[in-house]
C-alpha cells in the first residue's frame, strides 16, 4: 500500500499501485478495483482510490503517430500534454484546448473533459477527441468516436476514468503560425465590472481569464485583471526563440513543503494588492510566449507544497449568468469572511458550446476557482457552503477539483449520472465516486439538507 | 551514431535510447521478442522524428537467427555506424541457485547471446574500420554478491570480453563503450522497494548516449556509482565475504 497524492494533497489515502507499460497488455486483476491514475494533477480524489489499485499510466507514453498536414495526433493515454506541445508547436500546430497545467495526460485531459481559456470559443478536450481506444475489465476493447460506440464515447469523455481505460487516443491539433500571444491586461473594478469587459472581450479574443483579489470588499468584491489574447498574427513569425520563455523541466520549484504561517491573510492581502496595483489601472498590451501566457504555475516546479503538509482544497464552481451576479458576490464574500485567504482566484466566462461528454463540468455560464489551505473543519465548512450556493444558483461544481461536494450535490449537478452509471466498469471506481455515490445514502434532491445533517455525511466520508 | 541497431528495444533503458536516438533524426533497427510492443516502440521513434525506422521481431536467444539479423539491418538502413546492446535478463538468484537450467537461462541470454552477436557485429565494424559499440553491462558485474551473483557473474563475463574487444578494436576506429547503470527504475525492477539511487531510463539513456558521442569506455551511470562501486570493489575478499550483500 502507498500513499499517493492527489495534486492538492488532500485526502490522502493508502491504495496499491501497478505501472502500466504496454497498451496492448491485459489489466490487471488484483482484487479490488481499479482506477487509472496519470500525473495525479486532479486536486482531490477524483484521481485516488483508497484500498484499490491505481492503474499508473505513465509508462503509456508512446506516440503512435502525428500527420504535419492534418494536425492529427494518435497516441497512448500517458503522454502529456507537455510532450505534445514539443512536438506539434515546432511545427505549427497547438493543443485545441489546454488546462492551466501542461503536465496533465492526455487520457486525464479525456476523463476530466477538461477546458481552458477559449472555452467561450473551443469549448472542453473532449469535442477534439476524434477516437480512442477504451479497455474494459472483461478484456473487450473498443474504439469509440462520435460515429463509433458513440454511448461509450460519450460516457467516457468527462467520465472521471471510470468507465475503463483509455489506452490511445486520437486528438485533432490546431494549426498556428508562431507560438506567440498577443496578450493584453485589463484591470475591473468589482463583479460586474469583470462580466461587462469579460463578454464584450469575448468576440475578438480566443482566450480570456481574470485574476481576481478574493479579499477585496464592500464596493470592490470581485475586483481583479482580465487576460485576453489571441495567437500573435503571421508578422510575427520567425522571432528569436529564447529559452527563458519554456518552463519545460526548468524554472524554479518549491524544494519542501512551506510551513502554514507564510500563507495568511496579511501575506495573500499585500500579494493581491499589490497585483492589482501592478497595472496602474490601465489596460497593457504585450507579446509573449504561449508557455508562459497558458502555464505560468509551470514554471515552478511544485508549487502545491506552498500550502504545506496539510494540502488545500480546490473550489470551482459554474453558475449561469441569470444567477451569476449575486452568487459569485455571495461567494466572494463569503470566502473573504471566512478569514481563510484564496491565494489563487480565477474567473472566467463558459460558452454554451455543448460537450460530447455526458458528465462534462462546463457549461454556460460564469466560472469561479479558488483555492484554501486546509485549516480543518472551518475550511471544509466555508467550502461546503460555496457548494451550497453553487446549488442554489442552479451551478455545478468541478469533480476534479472536488473533495468534499455532497451525493445530493454530485446528482443535482450531474443530471446524467443514472444514464452514466450503466456505463461504468464494475472492475473500476474511485474515491470521489464512492464519496458522492453511496450505496446507504438515500438520495432526496427536494429537501435540503440541514446544518446537523451535513456533518455526517461529507465531513465523514472525507476525513 | 547515424544508423543504429538496437538489441532489446522494448526495454526501458532501450525505449529512451530510442526516443533520444529519434529526436536527433538517426535511422533505427530495432529488435525486440514481443512484435506488438516492439511496434509500438517503432511507431513512437518514427513518429518522434527518426529518420527511418525497421523493426524486427527475434528471441535473441536463438543464435543461428544473429547473423541473418546483422545482415538484415545492415541492408534495411544501408549500412550501420552503431549498435546498443540492451537485451538482458534479471533472472531469479534463488531459483538460480537450485537450478542449473535457470543459470545456465541467465548466461545464455546475458553473456552467450552478447558475444554471438558482438563476435558477428565487431567483424564488420573492424572491416569497414568504423562504429560504436554500446553494450548495456551492470554494476552488479564489478563484483560477486551473494544476492545476485548469477546475474552479476553473466555482466562480469561480458564486461572481460568487451575489455578484450576495445583492446582488439582500437586500432580500428571502433569504440567499444560498457555502460554500467545502477539501479533503474523499470519493469525488471518493478518488484524492488525503491530508493533514491534508482535513476529513471531517461537519465540513463542521457548518460549511455553522451558516452557513445565521447566514444568513452567504460561508464557508471548515474556518475555516483562509479564512487559507490570503487568502495566495494576495495573492500577485502575476507571481510567482503562475511557481509551482507
Amino acid at each position: 500500500m502507498k500513499t499517493l497524492e492527489s495534486w492538492g494533497r488532500y485526502p490522502r489515502v493508502e491504495q496499491r499501485t501497478h505501472p502500466l507499460v504496454w497498451r496492448t497488455d491485459a489489466l490487471p486483476r488484483p482484487g479490488g478495483t481499479l482506477l487509472p491514475h496519470g500525473l495525479g494533477r486532479s486536486y482531490g480524489d477524483s484521481c485516488l482510490n483508497e484500498g484499490g489499485t491505481l492503474l499508473l499510466t505513465a509508462g503509456l507514453d508512446k506516440l503512435i503517430s502525428f500527420d504535419a498536414s492534418t494536425g492529427v495526433v494518435r497516441c497512448e493515454a500517458g503522454v502529456t500534454l507537455d510532450t505534445l506541445l514539443r512536438l506539434a508547436a515546432p511545427r505549427g500546430w497547438f493543443l485545441p484546448v489546454t488546462p492551466g497545467t501542461k503536465f496533465v495526460t492526455v487520457g486525464g485531459a479525456i476523463a476530466n473533459d477538461v477546458h481552458g481559456k477559449n472555452h467561450h470559443r473551443g469549448g472542453t478536450f473532449g469535442r477534439y477527441v476524434r477516437r480512442f481506444e477504451l479497455l474494459r475489465s472483461d478484456a473487450s476493447r473498443r474504439v469509440c468516436a462520435p460515429d463509433e460506440n458513440p454511448d461509450w464515447y460519450g460516457a467516457t469523455i468527462g467520465g472521471l476514468g471510470l468507465t475503463g481505460l483509455v489506452t490511445w487516443a486520437e486528438v485533432q491539433l490546431k494549426p498556428i503560425s508562431n507560438p506567440y500571444i498577443l496578450q493584453e491586461t485589463v484591470p475591473f473594478e468589482n463583479l460586474d465590472g469583470f462580466i461587462e469587459v469579460a463578454r464584450a472581450s469575448e468576440a475578438d479574443y480566443e482566450f480570456t481569464m481574470a485574476w481576481v483579489d478574493c479579499l477585496a470588499r464592500g464596493k470592490k468584491v470581485g475586483r481583479g485583471l482580465l487576460y485576453r489574447g489571441n495567437f500573435a498574427p503571421p508578422q510575427f513569425d520567425g522571432l528569436p526563440l529564447k529559452k527563458s520563455h519554456l518552463s519545460h523541466g526548468v524554472g524554479l520549484a518549491v524544494p519542501m513543503d512551506m510551513p502554514a504561517f507564510c500563507l495568511n491573510r496579511l501575506s495573500v492581502s499585500a500579494f493581491n494588492w499589490l497585483y492589482y496595483h501592478r497595472q496602474n489601472g490601465k489596460p497593457k498590451a504585450q507579446l509573449t510566449h504561449y508557455d508562459p501566457f497558458f502555464y505560468p504555475l509551470d514554471a515552478i516546479y511544485g508549487w502545491n507544497r506552498i500550502y504545506g503538509k496539510r494540502g488545500f482544497l480546490q473550489f470551482q464552481c459554474v453558475v449561469p449568468y441569470a444567477t451569476a451576479r449575486d452568487a459569485l458576490k455571495e461567494i466572494l464574500e463569503r470566502s473573504s469572511r471566512g478569514g481563510l485567504p484564496s491565494f489563487l482566484s480565477v474567473l472566467k466566462t463558459f460558452g454554451d458550446i455543448p460537450s460530447p461528454g455526458w458528465m462534462s463540468f462546463p457549461r454556460q455560464g460564469v466560472t469561479l476557482a479558488m483555492d484554501f489551505a486546509n485549516r480543518g473543519e472551518k475550511t471544509w465548512r466555508l467550502v461546503e457552503e460555496l457548494d451550497k450556493l453553487t446549488r442554489e444558483a442552479g451551478g455545478a461544481v468541478y469533480p476534479a477539483k472536488d473533495a468534499r461536494m455532497s451525493p445530493e450535490s454530485f446528482a443535482a449537478y450531474f443530471p446524467r449520472r443514472d444514464e452514466f452509471s450503466g456505463y461504468l466498469d464494475p472492475a473500476f471506481s474511485s474515491s470521489f465516486w464512492r464519496r458522492v455515490n453511496p450505496v446507504t445514502l438515500p438520495f432526496s434532491l427536494e429537501s435540503e439538507r440541514g446544518p446537523a445533517a451535513t456533518q455526517p455525511q461529507s465531513l465523514l466520508a472525507i476525513r | 551514431m547515424k544508423k543504429v541497431l538496437v538489441l532489446g528495444a522494448t526495454s526501458a533503458i532501450a525505449q529512451a535510447t530510442v526516443r533520444l536516438l529519434a529526436a536527433r533524426g538517426a535511422s533505427l533497427y530495432l529488435v525486440g521478442r514481443n512484435a506488438a510492443n516492439l511496434e509500438a516502440v517503432a511507431k513512437d521513434a518514427a513518429t518522434r522524428g527518426a529518420a527511418k525506422v525497421e523493426s524486427r521481431a527475434v528471441d535473441l536467444n536463438d543464435f543461428d537467427a544473429h547473423e541473418p539479423l546483422v545482415d538484415a539491418a545492415y541492408s534495411a538502413l544501408g549500412g550501420l555506424d552503431g549498435v546498443v546492446l540492451a537485451h538482458g535478463v534479471l533472472g531469479d538468484q534463488a531459483e538460480a541457485q537450485k537450478s542449473w537450467a535457470a543459470t545456465e537461462a541467465v548466461l545464455r541470454t546475458n553473456f552467450l547471446s552478447a558475444v554471438s552477436l558482438l563476435t558477428v557485429l565487431a567483424n564488420r565494424f573492424e572491416a569497414q574500420k568504423a562504429g560504436t559499440l554500446v553494450v548495456i553491462s551492470s554494476v552488479a558485474g564489478d563484483r560477486g554478491r551473494q544476492s545476485n551473483y548469477v546475474y552479476g557473474a553473466s555482466k562480469g563475463a561480458l564486461n572481460v570480453f568487451l575489455q578484450g574487444l576495445r583492446n582488439r578494436l582500437a586500432k580500428s576506429n571502433v569504440a567499444v563503450v560498457t555502460v554500467k547503470p545502477g539501479f533503474v527504475d523499470t519493469p525488471m525492477t518493478a518488484h524492488l522497494p525503491k530508493n533514491k539511487l534508482f535513476a529513471s531510463p531517461d537519465k540513463v539513456a542521457r548518460g549511455l548516449l553522451s558516452a557513445a558521442d565521447a566514444r568513452k569506455n567504460e561508464v557508471y551511470v548515474p556518475g555516483i556509482w562509479a564512487l559507490i562501486m570503487l568502495i566495494i570493489r576495495t573492500i577485502p575478499e575476507t571481510v567482503f565475504k562475511r557481509m551482507k550483500l
